[in-house]
């Protein structure tokens, strides 16, 4: 079975475990545990980078507008953007739906996960630096322009839930070779494919390390594909990566949400 | 009061200012070249403000943004008061800007404006670097721009906020190799300081260590591999910067 790390409510370190990626049970201390028997932290510490406009078809989406006013032409480099540690949440946790919107976008992010300080990389060994991966969900209040940085959209409190585990690399020979699934109250709503990305997993990291430094704990997200998913308060949402798990969360008012289990 | 870190002999320490130096916090006293500088903070989550000033903006050609233009830097991007930053050989313009920064002294959330001030502790200066060739007109402004490792020098001191009478009336100044290139006021800011806190603590939660670059006036020229840059602002100190270039 494959190895991964989590954090569990209560406890200072990350937990070793053994998983079923997508099935319901881990093993602790070799014994068989149900996921619901604990409450998940986020297994991420480190600076969470996005990456906008990565999969093929949520630039195709653009359509012409990428070379008209205000953009243009179409991006040379990555487009890059923080999800700062006040979004950041764990596994089944709500995520809160402020008060003055009705509806969130669901992002659906494979998340590399940084094993060491990785600047200048090149492909060869780009891949050697991940030390596992999760999955995050880059929660946005719907917005169309990708202009201007949309911090009001994405770096609300909570909007980061991102678990539940690391799963160690070697368990995710291919990460370019993914299917990718949301769920909203059991019914599939987006399905798509990390073969689908602009940058590769390894070119993504070669051409980000070109001008910044990620630290070992830092979290690059892949990209969001197209046609995200809207979701209102209430509803369950969950995102299945083959071969790295399944995370779970509810969207609930906030109002009503304190940092509990949904 | 103002504090700093530092490095000296393999410890980190807080420091604080004397007469002929630093003292540090283990009673210790050095001269400013003594010590390697920190950051005066441990960035934790750090914003931007994007043409906060109407006459940086219209030397841009920009219309001033109607809500405040905010974007968000990584760790990796700040390094300490005399430090070096390094200018890609194949850039044409890459110009610094000199910056109030304000640090966060506690939670914040939903704060009205009229009490602002109370959320901080304490006043920095930061030179917010930007390298216009990889702005792209797509997107901007982007991490390429302006979150490469080491290209925000901040610093040298945490200035304490009760120190600070009106930080809504600070000259701020630039020089390049000694020679005055920018000059403006913090009272010419689109979005003053209450007026920003209030507008990030409507949607999100600010946090003891966040901090606030609240933009740069006018005066923004390119800068060569060799320059040395200080920003100062009145009553904050100067900070002190030199672009390198990769071999050093």
């Amino acid at each position: 079975m494959p190895k991964a790390k989590a954090k569990f409510n209560g406890r200072l370190q990350m937990q070793e475990i053994e998983v079923h990626p997508n099935k319901n049970s881990i093993q602790w201390n070799g014994k068989n545990v149900d996921l619901s028997d604990h409450s998940w932290e986020a297994p991420i510490s480190g600076t969470v980078y996005g990456t906008l406009l990565n999969y093929q078809g949520a630039l195709d989406q653009m359509g012409d507008a990428l070379h008209q006013e205000p953009y243009k032409s179409p991006p040379k480099a990555p487009i890059l953007y923080i999800k700062p540690k006040n979004t950041i949440t764990g596994h089944q946790t709500s995520i809160p739906m402020p008060a003055d919107v009705s509806e969130l976008e669901v992002g659906a992010c494979l998340a590399l996960v940084i094993g060491e300080k990785a600047s200048r990389l090149s492909e060869e060994e780009a891949m050697s630096y991940i030390e596992g991966y999760t999955i995050v969900n880059d929660i946005s209040v719907p917005h169309k322009s990708v202009f201007r940085p949309a911090v009001k959209h994405k770096a609300r409190d909570g909007f980061c839930p991102a678990g539940p585990w690391i799963i160690e690399r070697d368990a995710v020979p291919t990460p370019d070779n993914l299917t990718i699934r949301v769920y909203v109250n059991g019914e599939c709503k987006q399905e798509n494919h990390t073969g689908n990305l602009v940058r590769s997993v390894p070119q993504l990291l070669v051409d980000v390390t070109e001008f910044m430094t990620l630290e070992k704990g830092d979290t690059l997200l892949v990209g969001i594909p197209e046609k995200p998913p809207r979701v209102k308060d209430g509803d369950l949402i969950r995102i299945e990566i083959d071969q790295v798990g399944v995370l779970e969360n509810r969207v609930e008012k906030e109002v009503r949400v304190g940092g509990v289990k949904s | 009061m103002k504090t700093a870190r530092v490095a000296f002999q393999g410890g980190i320490y807080q420091a604080t200012e004397v007469s002929e130096g630093v003292q540090l916090d283990n009673g210790q006293r050095l001269s400013e070249e003594e010590v390697v500088w920190l950051p005066p903070v441990e960035p934790q989550t750090s914003f931007a403000l994007g043409l906060n000033y109407f006459d940086h903006a219209s030397e841009l050609s920009f219309n001033a943004p109607e809500e405040p233009l905010v974007f968000l830097k990584g760790p990796n991007t700040f390094v300490g008061h005399r430090g070096k930053t390094y200018r890609p050989s194949d850039v044409t313009n890459m110009h610094y800007e000199c910056e109030l920064a304000v640090v966060i002294g506690r939670q914040a959330k939903n704060i009205k404006k009229e009490d602002a001030y109370s959320y901080i502790s304490g006043y920095t200066i930061a030179n917010d670097y930007a390298i216009r060739d990889y702005l792209e007109n797509y997107y901007r402004p982007n991490l390429r721009v302006k979150n490469r490792d080491h290209c925000t020098p901040i610093g040298p001191w945490l200035v304490n906020a009760v120190d600070v009478k009106d930080p809504m009336n600070l000259a701020l100044r630039t020089y390049v190799n000694g020679e005055l290139v920018q000059e403006g006021s913090t009272k010419d800011m689109t979005f003053d300081i209450p007026v920003l806190i209030e507008y990030l603590s409507s949607f999100m939660t600010l946090n003891p260590g966040d901090l606030i670059l609240t933009g740069t006036p006018k005066g923004t020229v390119d800068t060569k591999v060799g320059d040395e840059v200080i920003t100062e602002i009145e009553g904050l100190g100067r900070l002190i910067n030199t672009i390198t270039d990769e071999k050093s």
